[in-house]
């Protein structure tokens, strides 16, 4: 009986995994100043979303990236840099939070792939060309 | 050497089904893991939820004795199967208080009567900003924070029984 209540309970979360709470106040309102608006939404296109992990906060539903764009609007419209709010959840979160990759050892494949990768392309293409004539 | 040549779509093939394979059958842990341990609780003050209980404040939290902090809702499912366990490790004498994510004090008392209240101190988190401030990802989680009030450990989703025994391990850890 008790397992199965809890199978019941399972399969019930998705319907209930939602509080009852109204979003945060700014989670879903611009800041009065554009500038501070537009980096407030830079930033937040550049984080990612904890619960929706594929999606950035600023295009997630879920209420923790609600939560989050609040946090983003407070900080930066109390003067805080950007890259400073980044760095704060990047302490807490890891890399993984942020869209844009460090520049770092581990990272470097990452940064030189695309030369590399247009560098054997137009290799390719030269050769074909000369080929043809 | 073209004969190997003729091969290479295939192996290109079997590698890619092989890598295929391997992810479908062990599918990549997507869980976000606090950076937070080993790092001292950031400062917080939170207000009282339920009646009775008294709200969380960091300072709290550095009491001499490591303590559990519990991350939870009412309106988390996963938290109602971990409730009888955390009533089983408050039985076995670990201090637990509890952050309320985005909650009402009325839900939260009607949680607590129906599944047992084994917390010291309830702080309400309404904005996710402390949730946050831990690393914590998601309800429910579950901090270890020991006597100087630095972040031991971190469990993540609900308390099934066969974490009872490293949550207790952790505890006597962080002493």
């Amino acid at each position: 009986m008790r397992h199965w209540l809890l199978v019941l309970a399972l399969l019930a979360a998705p319907v209930m995994a939602d509080s009852d709470l109204p979003s945060a106040r700014w989670a879903n309102e611009q800041l009065p100043d554009p500038r501070q608006e537009a980096a407030a939404k830079g930033l937040m296109e550049e984080l990612r979303c904890l619960v929706c992990q594929g999606q950035s906060i600023a295009d997630s539903d879920a209420e923790l990236a609600g939560d989050m764009r609040a946090l983003v609007r407070q900080r930066i419209a109390a003067g805080e840099k950007p890259e400073a709010v980044r760095a704060w959840l990047i302490d807490r979160y890891g890399d993984w939070v942020s869209y844009r990759p460090p520049v770092e050892p581990l990272t470097w494949p990452l940064w030189i792939a695309p030369l590399l990768l247009l560098g054997a392309g137009s290799l390719l293409l030269r050769k074909r060309f000369r080929r043809r004539r | 050497m073209s004969r190997l040549v003729r091969f290479f779509p295939l192996i290109i093939l079997l590698l890619f089904v092989a890598v295929v394979a391997w992810r479908l059958v062990m599918p990549e842990d997507t869980k976000i893991r606090s950076r937070m341990t080993g790092q001292p609780v950031p400062a917080f003050t939170l207000a009282p939820t339920a009646d009775g209980a008294p709200g969380l404040s960091s300072k709290n939290l550095a009491t001499g004795q490591p303590r559990l902090v519990n991350v939870f809702a009412s309106w988390c499912v996963p938290c109602i199967a971990e409730a009888p366990l955390l009533m089983e490790l408050k039985r076995q004498g670990v201090p637990i208080d509890a952050i309320a994510v985005r909650d009402k004090p009325a839900d939260v008392a009607e949680f607590l009567g129906r599944h047992g209240n084994p917390f010291e101190r309830i702080g309400a988190d309404p904005e996710s900003r402390v949730q946050i401030a831990l690393g914590s990802s998601g309800v429910p989680e579950t901090f270890i924070v020991d006597g100087r009030g630095i972040i031991r450990y971190q469990h993540m989703g609900p308390i099934e029984a066969g974490d009872v025994p490293a949550l207790l391990r952790e505890w006597e850890r962080a002493r």
